[in-house]
């Protein structure tokens, strides 16, 4: 065992203490399940002096819901989510991509906040998040302020958290009647990361709200395709219209999981099928969540 | 300084840095059974039961672990004896190299102590994270649909 690098190791039990700790310590890392952080910190990917546990803060678990809003704590898991009737109830789609993440034992310790602040271009988190129109709450040396996700994802591996600032959670505003759905193109269950993530939304009045995830530099919402899709059924628009503004929005890579041309391919196919299951499931029918639409 | 009830035995450990459990508990305690194969938490080999959750202990700093209560490979049976998930691998050959083979028992251990008689696809699932290098999946799903009752 080489360990290359050594770090001060702290505990705060409040968010204040927490933000003393990230001030006092710049560059200091901040820990949550450490699915990411743990094989980072072992490779030297990262070499913080400090990293900053939050895992004694008391209510950092909690999924709740108050005056309208869902509030995903920054120590909630994909597990969590997973087994949570109010999740269930109001953020399907979230909790049909957790089932996605990984595997059971990773689960039980990789958060939705720590997804989103990884922000890698494949995290299963973004999609779903930015059709549920989710914020990052945040506090920092300046007080505490408020991310829209559309904001939030700036580049690989790069999100809005300045420094010293902490995120305390992720809020969604109740989406009310709704089906969604989150399709992941992988190459086997367990461990892999999206070749393609699509969420989709649909909401009655045929509004639809659509992003992808692993075809581009960050998740992002699709306008033009929303654009396209209202107004109509899930399967009114154009195939080879809708297929065309798939390819506009998208900018895949050619990775070893996955070529650009299939990629592309999938990209059209997934976001078909999840429109029309999102547009089932608004009406009660469709596959049951957690059932692949591919 | 940490504290580590592994087993049903309290351990105390310096580890260093990042270190992880698994580092911990092959390198310091002498416990092999869990294995340290890919350190990414994609394999499954290192699998363990942290506070009665399945966890990759590859990806749990140990000086996140202190206070925890952790169940390894060596401790899911008393000594000379073996857990009914591994009695099950054995007579149904779910064996091959033997290197997956610890990491497969903790977790399908883990899932029949939830749930007694798992559906093939409970299994499947809880099990999605291991990965068996001689691809003998077929076995070891035979092995613990048969002794949920199931067929695989």
């Amino acid at each position: 065992m080489t360990i290359a690098h050594d770090f001060a190791y702290l505990r705060p039990a409040t968010v204040p203490d927490a933000l003393a700790m990230l001030a006092d310590h710049r560059g200091a890392m901040v820990l949550a399940g450490g699915t990411d952080v743990v094989p980072w910190l072992r490779d030297d990917a990262i070499t913080p002096e400090t990293v900053v546990d939050i895992k004694d803060i008391a209510g950092f678990d909690a999924i709740d819901v108050a005056d309208g809003v869902l509030r995903i704590g920054p120590l909630v898991t994909f597990s969590d989510l997973i087994a949570s009737p109010v999740a269930a109830e109001h953020v399907p789609a979230l909790v049909e991509a957790s089932h996605t993440v990984a595997s059971v034992g990773v689960r039980n310790r990789a958060t939705v906040v720590g997804n989103i602040c990884s922000a890698v271009p494949s995290c299963d988190a973004g999609p779903p998040l930015l059709v549920y129109e989710a914020a990052v709450e945040v506090a920092g040396p300046g007080g505490e302020r408020s991310i829209p996700v559309l904001e939030w994802f700036l580049g690989p591996r790069t999100q809005a958290l300045a420094e010293g600032e902490l995120v305390t959670g992720i809020t969604i505003p109740l989406p009310g009647a709704h089906g969604g759905c989150y399709a992941k193109l992988s190459r086997y269950r367990g461990e892999d990361l999206a070749q393609v993530g699509v969420a989709v939304l649909a909401l009655p009045g045929n509004d639809y709200r659509v992003a992808f995830g692993a075809v581009g530099p960050v998740p992002f919402r699709a306008p033009a395709i929303e654009e396209r899709l209202a107004g109509g059924g899930p399967g009114d628009a154009d195939p080879a219209a809708l297929d065309a503004l798939v390819d506009e929005a998208i900018s895949p890579i050619d990775d070893v999981r996955a070529s650009k041309e299939y990629r592309t391919h999938m990209s059209r196919v997934m976001l078909r099928r999840s429109l029309a299951a999102a547009a089932a499931r608004l009406d009660g029918g469709g596959p049951p969540y957690g059932e692949q639409v591919i | 300084m940490i504290r580590l009830t592994v087993n049903g035995i309290e351990h105390t450990a310096e580890p260093a840095g990042a270190e992880s459990l698994l580092a911990t508990l092959r390198d310091r305690l002498g416990l092999a059974g869990s294995k340290d194969a890919c350190e990414q938490g994609e394999c499954g080999s290192c699998s363990v039961i942290m506070d009665g959750e399945l966890v990759c202990s590859c990806l749990v700093m140990a000086a996140d672990a202190d206070g925890s209560e952790i169940t390894t490979v060596e401790g899911l049976a008393p000594a000379g004896e073996l857990h009914p998930v591994q009695r099950a691998l054995v007579e149904a050959h779910g064996v091959q190299c033997g290197y997956c083979t610890p990491g497969f028992a903790v977790a399908a251990a883990h899932l029949f102590e939830r749930e007694p008689s798992p559906s093939a696809d409970d299994i499947k699932e809880a099990l999605s994270g291991n990965i068996c290098r001689c691809t003998g999946y077929g076995a070891i799903l035979r092995a613990l649909t048969g002794l949920a009752g199931e067929e695989p």
